[in-house]
């Protein structure tokens, strides 16, 4: 079922991010691709995140469904003026892409060419309204298209914001993304499910699918350096202590991320799931949070059938 | 105003690697409030090519490098020391040595960067900046300006980046949109914000025709193409 069909029907969806490498070399994400194949409803394909030159978004969206997944192509204002926005939607079209993730993007300055020219001719909610009149067979200018397009296009929303004046307005800023045509959303990461239910409660009124977001942890670094550095992002104290005092850090870096999803399945519409490198333990945290049946070896499978 | 600094000597000096005489020309306007013109920084320059065996043919202060009759006139009376030499060292922004450029048939070396103003008018004390849109939206933004208070120049709102009211880009940064969006709350008018701003039109920021091509002095017009030097 495509993400758009369990949405609107109300069901819940997991997305996982992977990440595009840099060089040409696609093995690695060939593999993790497989990994993921019909554990999660889609699958986001990140476009230069970071501000790191990378492969391309579409290409790998591109290579997603040829495999049989469904990519949902992130695309950021960063890097393209309107001209090069639009014309990449055009590809994406053809190349089947439903799913579009419009995201205005880190400053360059964040990634490994801080030299580079920041482009911004639009920003994430007139990249909205933008996909809207493509939809509807036109481009930005008005000019008629031989042929539309057909997007399911989603939005971003970091509910972590840590003032209230900066909650207020992400919010604000929110309503005015589905009034340029979001129809769904994910989350910048989650760690406190109640802070989260309180951003949910005021969120209930758009009546818009939201996907919380889930990053698991590694080590106890890893936290705190996203409490440093990722705006939104906060972890508790008693979460980066649980990890530092972790005999299998591995083991409990999965086992909170399940936990997490348990939490916050009955108040959002989806997980989203940003495994940073760990793509192959997506399985066993979705298998943790109850949401896929846990993967037995072949040999317990053949006994237990016997 | 136009804001500049000297570029590093090692950089003028590998400009001058060929030439063995040299020229200095610098500019008592806008460079020279910037400190890199004006007889002061000349008569370093002067001497810091001296030190680095270049012969300096001439120095000359000229109070508009940007104004090219006024170049024309002052060089003619130096057209000795100019001919002279391999090159000339210009001390100001880059619209000076282009003007210069344009009056003598010689190679003319930049000595300074030309700093970008960030919408600013120069050295002007102000905090406050404008980009010269051509679309002013300070009426939906409570006075305060998307396009410069915030480092991406969003005009939808604060981006996911802003924590604790600042740019993520660094920490000492304000950002811009919460500045906005808390001004817009204490004028009661966040409805305003509520407008889809339509992406910028940048055929409007471009300058007209008749301000690139008109010469703002009509004395300009006048002028002789260029000094000869032989």
């Amino acid at each position: 079922m495509s993400l758009q069909t369990v949405l609107e029907s109300g069901a819940f969806a997991v997305t996982a991010e992977i990440g595009p490498l840099k060089g040409t070399d696609v093995t690695e994400l060939m593999a993790v691709a497989q990994v993921l194949l019909g554990k999660v409803t889609a699958v986001n394909v990140t476009d230069q995140q970071s501000s790191v030159m990378r492969l391309g978004s579409l290409t790998v969206s591109h290579l997603l469904l040829e495999k049989g997944l469904e990519p949902v192509f992130q695309l950021t204002c960063r890097d393209r003026n309107r001209i090069a926005l639009q014309s990449d939607l055009l590809s994406a079209s053809v190349l089947g892409v439903k799913n579009v993730l419009a995201i205005t993007g880190d400053l360059p300055q964040l990634g490994d060419h801080p030299q580079a020219k920041p482009v911004y001719d639009l920003d994430s909610v007139q990249l909205l309204s933008v996909i809207g009149k493509l939809n509807s067979g036109f481009d930005m200018n008005g000019n008629a298209l031989k042929g539309k397009t057909d997007f399911f296009p989603g939005a971003v929303v970091n509910p972590g914001a840590n003032t209230e004046t900066s909650l207020k307005f992400q919010l604000l800023k929110m309503e005015k993304k589905m009034e340029a045509g979001a129809r769904f959303f994910q989350t910048q990461a989650i760690f406190e499910p109640d802070r989260f239910y309180e951003f949910m409660k005021r969120a209930q009124s758009f009546r818009v699918p939201i996907l919380a977001g889930i990053i698991p942890l590694k080590n106890a670094n890893m936290a705190r350096f996203m409490n440093k550095n990722v705006a939104g992002v906060h972890v508790p104290d008693a979460m980066i202590k649980q990890m530092a005092d972790a005999k299998d850090k591995t083991q409990t870096g999965v086992e909170i991320a399940s936990a997490l999803i348990r939490s916050l399945k009955d108040i959002s519409q989806g997980v989203h799931i940003m495994p940073i490198g760990w793509e192959a333990k997506v399985p066993q945290i979705l298998a943790g949070a109850g949401l896929i049946k846990v993967e037995q070896p072949a040999v317990t499978l053949q006994q237990g059938g016997g | 105003m136009i804001l500049s600094e000297l570029k590093p000597t090692d950089e003028i000096l590998g400009f001058l690697k060929n030439d063995r005489n040299v020229f200095i020309l610098s500019c008592n306007g806008c460079a020279q409030s910037s400190g890199t013109g004006g007889p002061q920084q000349m008569a370093v320059m002067k001497a810091k090519l001296w030190e680095n065996g270049k012969t300096v043919t001439g120095t000359m202060a000229v109070d508009f490098l940007c104004e090219k009759a006024l170049v024309n006139s002052r060089l003619r009376g130096r057209r000795d020391q100019i001919s002279i030499s391999d090159s000339i060292l210009v001390m100001t922004c880059g619209i000076g040595v282009q003007a210069v450029a344009a009056s003598v048939p010689l190679t003319c070396h930049p000595a300074c960067n030309t700093l970008n103003l960030g919408g600013t008018r120069g050295e002007w004390p102000g905090s406050e900046r404008c980009d010269e849109c051509g679309e002013c939206v300070l009426d939906y933004t409570g006075g305060i300006c998307p396009r410069t208070a915030c480092t991406k120049g969003l005009m939808n709102g604060q981006c996911g980046g802003s924590s604790n009211g600042k740019c993520e880009i660094n920490p000492g940064i304000e950002c811009g949109w919460e500045r906005i969006d808390k001004r817009m709350e204490s004028l009661n008018q966040l409805d305003k914000l509520k407008s889809l701003l339509s992406p910028r039109d940048y055929a409007k920021s471009r300058p007209a025709p008749k301000i690139v091509n008109t010469p703002i002095f009509a004395v300009d017009t006048f002028a002789p193409k260029e000094v000869s030097v032989k």
